[in-house]
């Protein structure tokens, strides 16, 4: 898994498409059981990272996430800005501490789901983000250097998503709904899916 | 006017910031610099992070500047915001831990006495005490 410069710029490009092609979807979910922003506050976020490409994939890696992370807090409008916005920039600062891609991939990883959870004062089990973020990390930690880790990595996302569904949200807008937020998909979580599942694809093209 | 710790308010609505702020003015006049803001940054309900640093950066004082956010995600773009400050300011702002409208006014009824930030705070905060 080498991440040359053209490879960065075209997967940061699919996975933005992607999170914008599922504000749809995002926004559904966020009506159920939250606000109904999440799908174009995610859409307004990742247009603005497609906005600045050239100027992200310009950068020395550890630059390019945290200039992706910067734009997201900048442009997101929730509390998902400035937890999506968090993961890169604790990633982007991860890489610039004597981590390496991909060596350390699941160090890096870490630094960001770390700074959510700071962030949002969360920790999985709690409907939110981390639902996807922390399993996706424990696979890349067990999985790490094996030649089927992105696909071990995609099927542990996609699991997971749908595990947020039977949770009860302790934190979050959807917290204020209580029992009734049981039986539907977290949205920040499903965003989250999209994201991961978004990256693994723009990598298995590549391989 | 630098002497009193000022105030910033952040609302999902630009609507419950202003009027917040408004009463806020009702109470203390001109004696506490009051900064407001609501929106997302296509104007919509939400919050910016640019939006609520200019605000910091208009209700700036020397004492410090108190927060007051309705509900998560004004709290954490709040805290987002403080961090993004220069370094000599972060340390200078507090988010409080408390209802809009009414830490609001409080708040700025005790900044308006010269209060300390950390005074400021906590009488703010008495309001989700229990």
């Amino acid at each position: 898994m080498s991440l040359q410069p053209e490879t960065f710029k075209s997967l940061v490009k699919v996975a933005a498409e992607q999170v914008i092609a599922s504000a749809p979807e995002l926004t559904t979910l966020d009506q159920a059981i939250g606000d109904g922003d999440h799908g174009t506050n995610m859409k307004r976020g990742f247009e603005a990272v497609l906005g600045k490409l050239d100027a992200i994939s310009a950068q020395p890696l550890d630059e390019a996430l945290k200039m992706i992370g910067k734009t997201l807090v900048m442009t997101v409008g929730g509390a998902s800005g400035p937890l999506y916005g968090s993961f890169f920039l604790a990633a982007g600062e991860a890489l610039s501490h004597d981590k390496h891609l991909p060596d350390d991939l699941a160090d890096v990883f870490g630094s960001g789901v770390n700074a959510v959870s700071a962030r949002g004062r969360s920790q999985a089990g709690e409907k939110t983000m981390l639902d996807v973020l922390v399993p996706v990390l424990e696979t890349l930690k067990m999985a790490a250097g094996q030649p089927d880790l992105i696909a071990q990595v995609r099927t542990t996302a996609a699991a997971a998503v749908e595990r947020t569904a039977p949770m009860q949200a302790t934190k979050g807008r959807a917290s204020f709904l209580g029992p009734r937020s049981v039986g539907h998909i977290d949205p920040g979580a499903r965003s989250s899916c999209v994201l991961v599942q978004a990256v693994c694809a723009s990598l298995e093209g590549r391989q | 006017m630098t002497d009193t710790v000022g105030i910033v308010i952040v609302s999902h609505s630009k609507d419950i910031a202003k009027g917040t702020a408004d009463m806020v003015r009702q109470m203390v006049g001109s004696e506490v610099k009051v900064a407001f803001c609501g929106g997302n940054p296509d104007g919509g309900l939400g919050t910016s992070v640019s939006l609520i640093i200019d605000a910091i950066n208009d209700a700036w004082s020397a004492k410090g500047v108190a927060i007051l956010v309705d509900l998560g995600g004004a709290e954490t773009n709040s805290e987002m915001a403080v961090e993004m400050l220069e370094p000599a300011r972060r340390d200078l702002v507090v988010v409080c831990n408390a209802p809009i409208v009414e830490g609001a006014v409080m708040a700025a009824t005790e900044a308006a006495g010269g209060s300390s930030l950390a005074q400021v705070k906590a009488v703010a905060e008495e309001l989700s005490a229990d």
